[in-house]
């Protein structure tokens, strides 16, 4: 059974739909790709998977170690504690708090204290509180943020700041992870070095990855399978080599008169 | 960083050291008549508005929700405590009076809360203010309250001990709620709501959480102030006074508790020596109202706390030490 | 019965609705609550008060001084409090409007007392009788002078240049800057505008409820608030169709139920709206973008 099926997912904002009749599914552990033009719904995607948009129609089928949930109209911290975690494509930090804090946030669905014992400060409080900490340490230590755990997340660089979403997402222990747009404003090296990361992370903790990239180079290279979407619909699914000769891809990304160029080696 | 493993840690025992030192300073200041009775409403001032702002900045410092009702959780809390004094005028009666009007208060922010808090911002406020504004016609129409007229008190169970208590145990216990794991949820929701849920944050069970914990402390202060000040009637508790609240945790900066608590201290001060000026007091009050907010719009500590300040110094002593050594 | 109170609603509700428009215009482009605006009309009410009493103006030229009276005032009031706040916190504007609200209500306190005064008779007080239901001659003047000002109103914000700056500023600001907007002027007209219905409603609330006092403001003003977030905030018809339904409203409790929760029955209603249709009955919905 797929970790993810996804079938015949529409959503309209006001008669206008911005995704339609989309199918899709994740094997446990894939890497797969959802590429686009601007504008083609791809994070609306996200935002129906994450329940930050209740669908229009269609359902989403997630079924992480074996348990099966239907989670399409499910609110979004429900489906985040089933183990869908997220980045997201303009980065959103809980800028005035630590590193550290930002992380810790993620995991506290699963290991906070109740709030009696934090009013009175019993030893579980002091525990699970420590616990958390060190367990945050390790994550932050997958990029180096482990140390400035007390830096506000506003004061990281840029780039620091796309790697802190990422472990925020991962210290919720999720089963699901999708990245929107990870690689955005990084130069060549950094994104290397974030690809071979994202790798090591999918085999490291086990996740299935679904990502969203505009940077081809790091989707062909990365990714087992790729997802195209144009104006809300697949327009085209398959391995890295097939799409990158798809006739109806090469048209939704550079235009119909630019895809018959190509095809005719230019001679018109 | 490190988390210590109980609470009898060196800092804490400190900081007892400091609020038992406090307690009895005021305690023998009383007792050998240093500080007398015009002084003393001063003090029942001081820790009625820490109780009530340092509740308030719970909601709208901490978790981000602006209300501007605050003073209907009071007023429940008043009225209940008076009753609760007429029908047994002595301390049990004081006791079970707040304890019936917090919890009251508390049971009446969750009603308020489900509904209103799906609302952001500007529109939030607005739905506040005009709960808190209803609650006040109840008490102005109902028999029980004596309508516009108010209740005189019948017994002062509140003193300096039960005043400096309750407000010790209220900032105790919203620090301690902020400085966990659930008060880090609040922050989140200010912070960004959708990534908060995203993260796995029910912010909705969070945000009447911190509505119903700072409407219960809310009614505790109401519940002091009808015992202390004897008197109370609906218009005590009207649109005015929950911008009081509001004005001391802006002041004192949104998110910090030792903020509040110093901006509390001084605006009581402040009214206290209005007080003599009355014609002038609320002109002098807006202008300086407005002089703050326009040269220092973050307020007096922004979002720090005595204790981050107090800790960054003793960590620059240590490594100026290590340096010399 | 019914039809009079839908008059007497219709009558109290156009001064809503005059005062709903300034609220609804300033927030609509700076994001500002502006509590000050209750005062401001307060101000109006007294400037009509003067100009009548003390220099026995007749009404007209009475509403049009305290307009421009009202309208330098709410321009002062932009220029030296909201400006310099224009960068910082949406709170911290919010306590300045309170500030400056308060300074309004206490310095004119200090200097006419709290006391409520008559208003002087502007308008002659015959009625007419039309299938049962009372006009008095003075609420056929509030009523036709708030038709003229909307369309006054109307006519600015649609057809003259300001007033299409306006509506770009409202809309986007930063855009608007980039086309070359003066946002401080169009921010000040915005102001000018608002005010100067703000001094016509006071007039006219002098002359509906006959008596007038420093703090009559801050509840009418609260009121005329929640005639604009009723109607959509941001959104002029419905400021206009907010101020109405909440007159309508106010008077049908008043008339039918009891008078003592007139107040809350506004606010009952203003949060089951909120509930269900948060942007009002004509506000556009802006979705977060995430």
């Amino acid at each position: 059974m797929p970790i993810l099926s996804v079938e015949n997912l529409s959503k309209s904002f006001g008669g206008l739909a911005a995704v339609s009749h989309v199918n899709m599914t994740l094997e446990s552990q894939e890497l797969v790709g959802l590429i686009g033009p601007n504008g083609a719904g791809k994070t609306t995607i996200f935002n129906l998977l994450t329940g930050v948009y209740t669908p229009t129609s269609g359902t989403i089928t997630f079924a992480p170690n074996g348990e099966v949930y239907e989670i399409q109209g499910m609110r979004p911290h429900q489906i985040a504690n089933l183990g869908i975690a997220r980045t997201f494509q303009n980065i959103r930090l809980f800028k005035d708090m630590t590193v550290i804090d930002n992380v810790l946030i993620s995991m506290h669905s699963q290991l906070s204290s109740s709030i009696a014992s934090s009013l009175f400060r019993t030893s579980k409080f002091y525990n699970s509180e420590r616990e958390m900490r060190k367990e945050a340490l390790e994550y932050l230590s997958i990029f180096n943020l482990d140390k400035k755990p007390k830096v506000l997340a506003k004061n990281l660089p840029y780039g620091e700041q796309r790697h802190l979403e990422i472990v925020r997402a991962l210290a919720s222990k999720p089963s699901l992870i999708l990245l929107d747009e990870p690689a955005a404003g990084m130069n060549q090296s950094e994104t290397s070095h974030l690809s071979a990361t994202i790798r090591r992370l999918k085999n490291e903790f086990g996740l299935t990855i679904l990502l969203i990239e505009h940077d081809m180079s790091l989707v062909m290279e990365l990714c087992e399978r790729i997802y195209v979407l144009d104006y809300g619909m697949l327009i085209s699914q398959g391995l890295p080599n097939e799409i990158k000769t798809d006739k109806r891809v090469i048209e939704a990304y550079l235009g119909e008169d630019a895809a018959r160029d190509i095809e005719t080696g230019g001679e018109s | 960083m490190d988390v210590p493993r109980t609470v009898f840690t060196k800092r804490n025992l400190v900081w007892l050291a400091v609020c038992l030192s406090i307690y009895f300073l005021v305690f023998f200041l009383r007792s050998y008549g240093i500080l007398g009775n015009y002084h003393e409403i001063t003090i029942a001032q001081i820790c009625i508005n820490i109780m009530l702002a340092v509740s308030l900045n719970l909601i709208v410092g901490f978790t981000g929700q602006f209300s501007l009702g605050h003073a209907g959780f009071m007023s429940i809390g008043a009225y209940a405590t008076s009753l609760a004094l007429r029908s047994r005028p002595d301390t049990i009666g004081f006791l079970i009076g707040i304890t019936i009007g917090s919890v009251l208060a508390l049971v009446v922010g969750v009603i308020i809360g489900i509904p209103t808090l799906r609302l952001r911002g500007d529109y939030l406020g607005i739905a506040t203010l005009g709960m808190a504004e209803i609650i006040r016609v109840v008490f102005l129409n109902l028999k029980i309250t004596n309508g516009a007229a108010g209740l005189m008190g019948t017994f002062r169970a509140a003193n300096w001990t039960w005043l400096y208590l309750l407000t010790v145990m209220a900032v105790l216990a919203i620090n301690n709620f902020v400085n966990s794991s659930h008060g880090r949820a609040c922050i989140s929701i200010r912070e960004d709501e959708t990534a908060s849920e995203a993260m796995g944050v029910n912010t909705t069970a969070y945000k009447i959480i911190a509505f119903a914990f700072g409407a219960f402390f809310a009614g505790a202060a109401g519940g002091l102030y009808s015992s202390y000040f004897y008197f109370i009637k609906p218009d005590l508790f009207g649109f005015l006074k929950s911008i009081d609240m509001l004005v001391i945790v802006v002041l004192g900066g949104l998110g910090s508790i030792t903020g509040t608590i110093i901006s509390a201290i001084l605006l009581s001060l402040l009214t206290t020596i209005l007080q003599d000026f009355s014609s002038v007091r609320m002109i002098v009050y807006s202008v300086i109202l407005v002089i703050i907010m326009l040269f220092r719009p973050q307020g007096l500590m922004g979002t720090v706390e005595i204790s981050h300040v107090i800790d960054k110094f003793a960590r620059k002593d240590k490594e100026d030490a290590n340096t010399v050594s | 019965m019914f039809l009079q109170q839908i008059v007497n609603g219709i009558s109290l509700g156009s001064i809503y609705a005059l005062m709903a428009l300034g609220y609804t215009m300033v927030y609509g482009i700076i994001r500002l609550i502006n509590f000050a605006h209750g005062d401001v009309f307060m101000l109006g009410a007294f400037i009509g008060f003067a100009l009548s009493t003390r220099f026995s103006f007749s009404f007209f030229p009475a509403l049009l001084m305290s307009m421009a009276a009202c309208a330098a005032i709410g321009m002062g009031i932009e220029r030296i409090a909201y400006r310099p706040l224009r960068e910082s916190s949406r709170i911290a504007a919010l306590i300045t409007a309170i500030g400056v609200s308060l300074f309004i209500e206490y310095t004119m306190m200090y200097f006419v007392g709290a006391r409520v005064r008559a208003y002087t008779p502007l308008l002659p007080s015959s009625i007419y009788t039309f299938r049962g239901v009372i006009f008095s001659f003075q609420q056929i003047v509030i009523i036709a002078t708030t038709v003229a000002l909307m369309l006054l109103l109307n006519f600015i914000v649609l057809k003259t240049k300001r007033g299409k700056a306006m509506r770009a500023v409202a809309a986007d600001m930063d855009a608007a800057q980039l086309m070359g907007i003066d946002i401080n002027k169009t921010i000040s007209f915005t102001f000018l505008l608002g005010s100067a219905l703000a001094g016509a409603a006071g007039v006219l609330v002098g002359i509906y409820y006959n008596s007038i006092n420093p703090l009559m403001g801050s509840m009418l003003g609260m009121k005329a608030f929640i005639a604009a977030v009723f109607g959509g905030i941001g959104s002029i018809p419905g400021a206009m169709l907010g101020g109405l339904g909440i007159g309508i409203i106010e008077t049908m409790v008043a008339g039918y139920a009891n008078s003592m929760y007139r107040d809350a029955a506004v606010f009952l209603f203003l949060i089951i709206i909120l509930i269900i249709k948060p942007t009002g009955l004509l506000g556009s919905s802006s979705g977060e973008k995430v």
